[in-house]
């Protein structure tokens, strides 16, 4: 289990067959009596309120902090209505394309067969905890994937087109990312690690969130005469929740509760306080000061990186880990405003992106117990290892790219993307949604 | 009568206050106010990017008196609000045409 993170729990039932059977025996051989477990089922519901707790309203308030006061209620928008579009859609068809058998075509996609979760009962169980719980699990991580993108396009874009494209986004980026290595595809099959979503997450978003900055546009006035953050108080408290709501998202991605989950728990918290001091240490001997912005988005760093890791590597690895993510994610943002001149408003592709992927790469080092980790799979070596996790990494970065743009032309011909030059000047609060923050 | 109206540095505020008190000023009008002077503003640092705030929180005072304590007024408020860096502020005078009461309707000097 511990080699597969929770895609072990459904490779089972849906790669039944000789191969599975001898990588892990005794999960195939728990599932033929598998009973649901109270103590397992507890800690999923439990992390299950985490995870949601992140997007609402820790990384609301995250990104509703960094952007100016005018536009403070668009981002809050943006989230929640994602939330609930992405519950809605998960319920739809998201999580049968995710999660359930495709087939002939499973190798890439799942089918149609759990659509509105036909057929799961309240019997239903995936490896030993109601197929409920995983369903609505699994559902956190689509609600905040999306959310994430929010921080590429704040303070100019119209609302309809955020709906449009995170809609889409989830059925052609996520629900199939999420398939091939979750949900037993083909990069499951090859061994990929990713135990709570380096790839299926924060590669995901943080790629899309490039592309959609670029084909958005810069905010006026980027990147020299940009107003700072409107209120860095409400970015810590979001971040701080997102920090307190990781636990669900990595522990819980032992889908048990269990060692696994203790030790997730364990490295989530220390590559987080790790890239923190980071971050902070940097920003204080280049500019003299440090600053609250720049240690929670360190924290944010160290947690995306620690994320695909987070069962796999032990506590010293999760220092190096954090270390590296505050240094690399510090040393990207600087790349992506300033060289590359992207407007990727509240650096998500810096962060997420480059943190989740070097999560991805770094584990196969990190996992050996010569490293302090857990160990690869058996027959595994490093070297093998950063061969699958790299080719992992260029399917996605590709997938969620190519499709990203494609969205983004459709969304453009059918609803256009950007706020006129005044909306954006009076800010997309008053402009898009009829409502302002501050009535002073 | 005169009107003094000072932009001062806000954390000089007490000082001043203090300071006007001693020499008989009986009360002044206190406002929170942005703007920029010869130094343009100035930067502030997230995440390694610069941002410009071209507008400088500041305080101002509105102090109204009579002839004779014009004076010593602007030279207090000088002398206390002076920290010798950059944008400790400027004092203005005008002159001030009426002044009334409201309570008791009293006008001129003993208004203030």
């Amino acid at each position: 289990m511990a080699h597969w993170g929770r895609g072990a729990a459904l490779a089972v039932p849906l790669l039944l067959g000789a191969a599975v059977g001898a990588l892990m025996p005794s999960e195939a051989a728990a599932q033929v009596t598998a009973t649901m477990d109270g103590a397992n089922t507890a800690w999923i519901l439990t992390a299950t309120a985490l995870v949601l707790f992140m997007t609402l309203p820790g990384l609301a308030l995250f990104y509703g902090g960094l952007v100016r006061a005018k536009n403070i209620l668009s981002v809050l928008m943006h989230c929640f209505s994602i939330a609930c579009l992405a519950s809605v859609l998960w319920l739809v068809v998201v999580y049968s394309l995710a999660f359930s058998d495709g087939g002939p075509a499973n190798q890439w996609i799942g089918g149609l067969g759990k659509a509105f979760l036909a057929g799961v009962g309240p019997d239903a169980l995936i490896g030993d905890i109601p197929e409920s719980v995983f369903f609505m699990f699994q559902m956190t991580f689509a609600v905040i994937t999306p959310a994430l993108v929010v921080g590429a396009y704040p303070e100019r874009i119209k609302f309809l087109p955020v709906l449009m494209f995170s809609g889409l986004w989830l059925i052609f980026v996520y629900a199939p990312v999420a398939h091939w290595i979750w949900g037993g595809g083909w990069l499951a099959g090859l061994g990929v690690m990713d135990f709570a979503g380096g790839l299926v997450v924060h590669a995901t978003a943080g790629i899309s969130a490039i592309v959609l900055a670029k084909m958005l546009g810069s905010r006026r006035g980027f990147p020299n005469e940009l107003r700072p953050p409107h209120s860095p108080a409400l970015t810590m408290i979001g971040a701080a929740m997102l920090w307190v709501g990781w636990y669900g998202f990595n522990a819980g991605s032992a889908l048990a509760a269990n060692g696994s989950a203790g030790m997730a728990m364990v490295v989530t918290h220390i590559s987080a306080a790790t890239a923190s001091l980071t971050w902070m240490t940097i920003e204080w001997i280049k500019f003299g000061k440090p600053s609250l912005v720049g240690i929670v988005t360190g924290m944010v760093a160290g947690l995306a990186t620690i994320t695909p890791a987070s069962g796999f590597v032990g506590p010293a690895g999760a220092l190096v880990y954090g270390v590296l993510a505050g240094m690399v994610c510090y040393w990207a943002v600087g790349a992506i405003k300033h060289k590359l001149k992207i407007d990727d408003s509240l650096d998500v592709f810096a962060v997420h992106g480059v943190g989740g992927v070097l999560g991805i790469l770094l584990v196969s080092f990190f996992a050996l117990p010569a490293l302090g980790g857990l160990g690869l799979a058996a027959g595994m070596t490093a070297g093998k290892q950063f061969g699958v996790q790299l080719l992992g990494t260029v399917a996605v970065v590709v997938w969620s790219a190519v499709f990203s743009v494609v969205i983004i032309k459709v969304v453009m011909a059918i609803a256009g993307l950007r706020a006129s030059e005044e909306a954006e000047t009076e800010g997309l609060d008053l402009s898009e949604h009829g409502e302002r923050e501050y009535n002073f | 009568m005169k009107m003094v109206m000072a932009i001062i540095k806000p954390f000089k505020l007490d000082e001043v206050r203090e300071a006007l008190g001693a020499i008989g000023v009986e009360g002044l009008t206190v406002s929170e106010v942005k703007g920029y002077g010869r130094q343009k503003g100035q930067t502030e640092i997230y995440r390694g990017a610069e941002y410009a705030v071209s507008f400088v929180p500041k305080v101002k005072l509105e102090i109204a008196v009579d002839d004779g304590l014009t004076e010593r007024v602007v030279e207090t408020i000088r002398e206390t609000a002076n920290s010798d860096k950059i944008g400790d502020g400027k004092i203005f005078v005008m002159d001030l045409g009426a002044a009334v009461r409201i309570r008791t309707g009293e006008t001129g000097a003993s208004a203030l």
